[in-house]
């Protein structure tokens, strides 16, 4: 009887297990095998002579501006998204766990952004941020400095040209449109983790005199760790591989402010006919992820050990 | 196991089936208001001749067809070519299909129905390679044409077209000097500027020494190139400053919103003031670029005849309805562009589509760069970059040290 169930449940999961190893591992070892290859033009690829150029791609890649605007901006996107909107949803599931009046109305309110894909989000936000012609003409946000009187305060948003340091200033509005997308959902996170936490523990605490600031960060946010964790993977990995926020609402910009990698992987891949350079990009973006990826893997596997 | 071997052979029992029936499968990318329905009346028109064959529209939506070349490609790659597909004239289809050797000549079946010289010279030399056709043109757009608001251009006192730089220079300026934009721009999405800056390349090289460009007769390293730098340089000066906001269809519609002078576009934006309801030639006029007006920039629709189509013969009969008089007129007043063909109908377009045509039999023709008539994608998309980044910069000597290399890149002559 059992080994009948074993051999249904080997019959039941081998399709999947088929599927991934061709679909996702295969192409993988595929696009890896394309980015050390000279199938830099569609005659190149259709030849299918495979010459091994080794680094070569990675080496131009590098040494291109555009890729490395595209990495500063994917460094500084990932880390002001990531806090940005993590200490946002810890605010708002705090406020929401409060129980204060319409605080449900609230928690959905905050939540339904997720429901809307990425390119709506960038179309609209892309139409609040249209910095229309300063000062004559101003539109969206800036309208709206203009007739509350703050015309100093109206700049080109997304456009704008202005860096400070490697940082470009025109992702600002592209990371609070992230934000907004994604804040909601990770109130929802630590909503449930807040609500997980066992009263007494709390009690306790309070018992032994400590004060509201002091539970939270001693008792409640260690407790909330593994959330903080699913929290960093989850939006980590978005960030690293976003493409149809920022190509919706900026196009990647004048001069490439607001580019990233996998804009510039689809413009050369589908675009250029540089399949061995895109695939160079699709990996270099792979193993970002893996950075990521790969830890939580780790201690996930750790704890069911345990 | 054996129901699902059954069913899996059955169904592909019934794909090779479907692949005997009568069919023809065009592959296009005209899904967009106008194009679609241009579209379909050449399917009623290729009914009303083969009734019994049956015709499947293998359109992929997306903006200029980006992502229908990518799904071509891979049809392509995988030997699994649709009847005929559309592509734009030149070397968007010789460079990435027919030196390749997947495409089939044409030119006997142009010569067999008569329609070979039908069709302007320097177009026919635009869709061939190495003296055969490949592909049959059906519409075709002008790419190097200025449309102007007609009330602000008779408060800037403007009373004839510009023909100079200088000229149209100081009516830009009255009219940023009056608070209007002066020239409308909407880069977002990146190739409007290549399109602007390509014909001001044409109006200083000239239609001649610009086609022996692409043809490797003359060098990339040429001071008019710089000149043309210069000259987009100064006409930046009078762009909308939120640009890189907006779409093209943004920047034309800022001349219906009385917010700018002109807009330089492609014809298809003729078609689109119209569908604000302007009037052609009351409400907005138009003229070709200063130093362009020798010259037709073209943006060409056509369609080719790959190796191994499924059903040859259909898709030589489509390709021979496409010729015709008859399919010409039919399809381009839907779609807002004038005929290929010399010999078509002319009253059936409007004032506007009626001074192209006669531009376009009388003028020197040039392939357009952004379009993917002139150069390899390659090249288009790497220039494309370059003066992205020129409009931000605008650094004459770099960019046109990065022009060079790319011509160098693509092996253009450069020296």
């Amino acid at each position: 009887m059992k080994k009948k169930n074993l051999l249904i449940g080997i019959f039941v999961i081998l399709p999947s297990i088929i599927a991934i190893a061709i679909f996702v591992y295969g192409f993988i070892s595929w696009t890896a095998r394309t980015s050390f290859s000279n199938w830099n033009s569609f005659s190149a690829l259709l030849r299918g002579q495979y010459k091994f150029v080794g680094l070569r791609n990675y080496i131009r890649l590098f040494q291109d501006s555009r890729f490395q605007t595209d990495l500063w901006n994917t460094l500084f996107f990932t880390i002001f998204f990531l806090f940005g909107t993590i200490s946002l949803g810890i605010i708002m599931a705090i406020l929401v766990d409060k129980g204060l009046k319409g605080s449900r109305w609230f928690q959905n309110l905050f939540l339904f952004p997720m429901a809307i894909s990425f390119v709506v989000t960038g179309t609209v936000w892309s139409w609040i941020f249209a910095p229309g012609n300063i000062p004559s003409n101003p539109q969206g946000l800036n309208l709206l400095l203009h007739k509350l009187g703050l015309d100093k305060l109206m700049w080109g948003w997304y456009t704008s040209t202005q860096t400070i340091g490697k940082f470009n200033v025109a992702l600002i509005p592209v990371i609070i449109a992230a934000m907004w997308q994604l804040s909601g959902y990770t109130m929802a996170m630590y909503l449930a983790g807040l609500r997980g936490i066992p009263n007494d523990i709390i009690e306790a605490a309070k018992v032994d005199g400590a004060s509201e600031w002091k539970i939270f960060w001693k008792v409640k946010m260690p407790l909330l760790t593994p959330i903080t964790l699913s929290a960093f993977i989850i939006l980590g990995h978005i960030s690293l591989k976003i493409f149809d926020l920022v190509f919706a609402m900026t196009g990647s910009g004048p001069n490439f402010v607001t580019d990233v990698p996998a804009i510039y992987m689809f413009e050369l891949t589908f675009r250029s006919n540089r399949y061995a350079l895109g695939s160079a990009i699709a990996i270099i973006m792979l193993l970002f992820v893996a950075v990521v990826i790969i830890p939580y893997l780790v201690t996930n596997l750790r704890g069911e050990k345990r | 196991m054996k129901k699902f071997v059954i069913l899996f052979l059955s169904i592909l029992l019934s794909l090779s089936v479907f692949s005997q029936e009568n069919i023809l499968e065009v592959f296009s990318w005209w899904t967009g208001g106008g194009e679609a329905e241009g579209l379909q009346a050449l399917f009623n028109l290729f009914h009303k001749y083969y009734p019994d064959i049956k015709i499947i529209n293998a359109a992929v939506a997306g903006g200029a067809g980006t992502n229908a070349k990518a799904v071509l490609k891979t049809r392509m790659l995988g030997k699994n070519p649709p009847d005929s597909f559309q592509v734009h004239a030149g070397m968007e289809l010789t460079d990435t299909y027919v030196i390749p050797g997947l495409m089939e000549p044409i030119t006997w079946i142009l010569k067999e129905i008569g329609a070979y010289d039908k069709f302007p010279k320097d177009l026919i030399d635009i869709v061939s390679y190495k003296g055969e056709i490949y592909s049959v043109p059906v519409n075709v757009h002008r790419a190097n044409v200025v449309f102007y608001n007609k009330e602000i251009a008779k408060k800037i006192g403007m009373k004839k077209a510009p023909a100079t730089w200088p000229e149209f220079l100081s009516y830009l300026d009255k009219a940023q000097k009056m608070g209007y934009v002066g020239i409308s721009l909407g880069d977002k999405n990146k190739w409007t500027s290549l399109h602007l800056f390509e014909s001001i390349m044409l109006s200083q090289l000239g239609p001649e020494k610009y086609n022996n460009l692409w043809k490797g007769k003359a060098s990339f390293n040429d001071p008019d190139i710089r000149q043309a730098l210069l000259i987009f340089k100064d006409v930046l000066k009078y762009v909308n400053s939120d640009h890189s906001a907006l779409t093209w269809q943004d920047a034309t519609r800022m001349l219906f919103e009385g917010k700018a002078f002109c807009n330089m576009m492609g014809d298809w934006a003729e078609g689109y003031l119209k569908t604000l309801n302007w009037k052609p030639g009351e409400d907005f006029g138009w003229f070709a670029l200063p130093d362009t007006q020798n010259a037709f920039m073209l943006v060409s629709d056509t369609f080719g005849l790959p190796k191994n189509a499924p059903h040859r013969e259909n898709a030589i009969k489509w390709i021979k309805l496409l010729a015709s008089v008859e399919a010409q007129d039919t399809f381009n007043p839907i779609k807002g562009s004038i005929p290929a063909r010399i010999d078509a109908d002319k009253s059936k377009y409007d004032v506007y589509l009626k001074w192209s045509m006669d531009d376009f039999s009388t003028k020197a023709i040039t392939p357009s760069i952004i379009h993917g008539s002139a150069a390899p994608e390659a090249f288009v998309t790497a220039l494309m970059d370059a003066i992205n980044i020129f409009v931000t910069k605008q650094n004459v000597e770099k960019t046109f040290k990065e022009i060079l290399w790319i011509a160098e890149d693509n092996g253009y002559v450069t020296d």
